[in-house]
């Protein structure tokens, strides 16, 4: 088959060893004609690089220096320094509050998504990848956890506000537990709950993503090897954790990254469901950058907040750039 | 898939067992997997099915009874004569495709062009200038916030479709040259240099075989393009300043906070604008996972 786009699915691993001896260790150029000038290539990336140039490069420099200022109505005229930062670690409970166990704000709500989210969606991708793979009707189960995916993150909102709602006569999740007498719980309005039903949200849009790229990963494992350690006497756990797991850790890493940029970018779900509500509770960086700049007017706080999502995001990128390189991409 | 021998049946290869008995054991034995992805299939399927039957409730019913109470079910279609008749969600859709349209034909052409520049043309300095362009995706869009609306005030951009055409194509574009340049050169070297020597031109190569050869990485991306652009509420609530101009997910929002217990509308509107992606999805439904797959590093 195929692959348009092949150099961006996970390279599993598998077979050939590391991906790195598939490859060989010169980068590759990339093939080329002669041209007759190098003018030509310079009219065909003239659209490209403008927009670059304008839309990205042109305002990281302006939010970097506005994030130095007061930046009242987006403006250069009013010098800070560092207060913004500052006053964003130190001085906003909204936005990272370690006064108190456990710690609160926007900043830490991120984390909470990256150690909750991340291992969650992980680990009911493997187990419905792993399950599905064994029965008859495993494209239709593929198709039913991936559906998440087509849809807008503002409809999973509304679909979920749904279930959740307080009332057991309209949400779902508190008629079932009435049945054995709890609730009803307000679970985006209280504190308590607010962050972990969001983050359940998220895992149910991600899982279908999870479980795609791991059945993918999990079908290129030679049915060769699988039988010879059943025929050896491995039982199914020992399958799974000698042959199985192994195979699919790289794309596991890839699988991390990728969801720990959705949290860093996180905001639809919050705007929608709870407005970073109940009080200041469930912001992220993502809508605090929004709020802090649009309805509070506060342009340098927000530029500030803007350019530490750039910094968390650096690392990231810069190891999925590299992960590219070794696989002959770049 | 088929014939691997369970734990629970001995160490020796299986057959697919034949007689009722061996199909039996074979069930039980599986049952544990069925019931697991039973379960999924229910948590996955049973919130979007509850949406879909509330769309079609009548408002009193929804604030009575559960969907979930199927015998007291009745069906109407007002809620979606209402969101659009009375609410403008025709007119968002309107913009939803109005805005979808230019930001996915936009990038795919610029791309094209820059990654066939990337691939198949020599220049000084060619992959550092790649390399520096992959290395924007890692500019999130809130950066260019506040400078980009500054920029555009003077044009009103903002005031029509303008503004949410070029944020959207600048955005796609490190993530969509860096794609599509890395199918471009996984083309045969020696029918583009064929071509070249029967006296081709650089855009006659580009336009009579580079494009037509890719086809399937160009729609691939093509969709996945208009899916995050029909589904973008950021952007829009940034970029879209005037209301007429505004795309569903922007109107939804402003329902959800306006009409906090119009459920019936909220439903029929969240439906709508999850109907395009969801015909995408099960009629393209292979270009649609590999454009989401290749998506997956955006």
């Amino acid at each position: 088959m195929t692959d348009p786009i092949g150099a961006a699915q996970p390279p599993t691993g598998a077979a050939g060893g590391s991906p790195v001896a598939v490859v060989g260790s010169p980068v590759p150029k990339a093939p080329q004609i002669q041209t007759r000038s190098g003018g030509v290539a310079f009219l065909f990336l003239l659209p490209a690089l403008v927009l670059l140039a304008i839309f990205l490069v042109y305002p990281t420099i302006y939010t970097f220096f506005l994030s130095f200022n007061r930046g009242r109505q987006g403006t250069f005229t009013q010098w800070v320094g560092l207060d913004n930062y500052v006053n964003l670690f130190t001085n906003d409970p909204n936005f990272l509050d370690l006064s108190h166990f456990p710690p609160s704000g926007a900043l830490f709500n991120n984390v909470l998504w990256l150690v909750t989210y991340i291992p969650i969606v992980i680990f009911i991708g493997l187990v419905v990848a792993v399950m599905a793979s064994r029965v008859r009707y495993e494209s239709l189960i593929k198709a039913i956890v991936f559906i998440p995916q087509a849809i807008a993150a503002t409809a999973l909102a509304v679909i979920f506000t749904f279930v959740y709602n307080p009332d057991p006569g309209i949400g779902l999740l508190n008629a079932i537990l009435g049945i054995i007498r709890i609730g009803p719980i307000s679970w985006l309005g209280d504190p308590a709950f607010v962050n972990a039903a969001l983050i359940w949200v998220g895992v149910w849009g991600a899982v279908g993503f999870a479980t795609v790229i791991l059945s993918a990963a999990i079908k290129s494992i030679s049915s060769e090897v699988l039988e010879a350690a059943r025929v050896d006497g491995a039982n199914e756990w020992q399958v799974f954790r000698r042959i199985i797991l192994p195979m699919v850790s790289l794309p596991i890493s890839v699988l991390a990254v990728t969801l720990a940029v959705n949290v860093i970018k996180l905001f639809d779900l919050i705007f929608v469901m709870t407005s970073g509500g109940p009080g200041t509770n469930s912001r992220v960086i993502a809508f605090t950058m929004y709020q802090e700049s649009f309805p509070a007017g506060l342009f340098g706080k927000g530029a500030a907040v803007a350019i530490v999502m750039l910094l968390i995001m650096t690392p990231i990128m810069i190891f999925n750039i590299r992960r590219f390189r070794t696989a002959a991409v770049v | 898939m088929s014939g691997s021998s369970d734990a629970l049946a001995g160490p020796a290869i299986q057959e697919r067992p034949t007689t009722l008995s061996g199909r039996i054991v074979r069930l039980i034995s599986r049952s544990p997997i069925h019931v697991v992805l039973g379960l999924v299939a229910i948590v996955w399927l049973a919130p979007t099915i509850g949406l879909l039957i509330t769309s079609f409730r009548p408002r009193d019913d929804i604030q009575a009874t559960g969907w979930w109470e199927l015998p007291t079910l009745r069906f109407t279609a007002d809620n979606y004569l209402g969101v659009i008749n009375s609410q403008g969600m025709a007119g968002a859709f309107i913009n939803n495709v109005m805005i979808s349209i230019p930001s996915t034909l936009l990038p795919l052409l610029i791309c094209s062009l820059a990654a066939f520049a990337f691939s198949w043309i020599n220049f000084p300095f060619r992959d550092t200038l790649f390399l520096l362009v992959v290395a924007l995706m890692m500019v999130p869009a809130q950066v260019a916030f506040i400078p980009v609306l500054q920029l555009m005030k003077p044009f009103g951009f903002t005031n029509n479709y303008i503004g949410i055409w070029l944020a959207h194509t600048a955005f796609a574009l490190p993530f969509g040259i860096f794609l599509l340049r890395n199918f471009f050169i996984t083309l045969p070297r020696d029918l583009i240099e064929a071509a070249r020597i029967d006296g081709a031109s650089t855009l006659g190569v580009f336009r009579t075989l580079v494009v037509p050869l890719s086809v399937p990485a160009i729609a691939a991306y093509g969709i996945f393009q208009f899916l995050w652009v029909w589904n973008d509420l950021l952007m829009a609530l940034i970029f879209v300043q005037n209301n007429a101009n505004r795309p569903m997910t922007v109107a939804i929002s402003g329902l959800l906070s306006q009409y906090g217990t119009e459920w019936n509308l909220l439903a029929a509107s969240a439906f709508l604008l999850m109907f395009v992606p969801l015909a995408v999805f099960f009629s393209l439904q292979r270009y649609f996972v590999q454009g989401l797959l290749a998506g997956s590093v955006k």
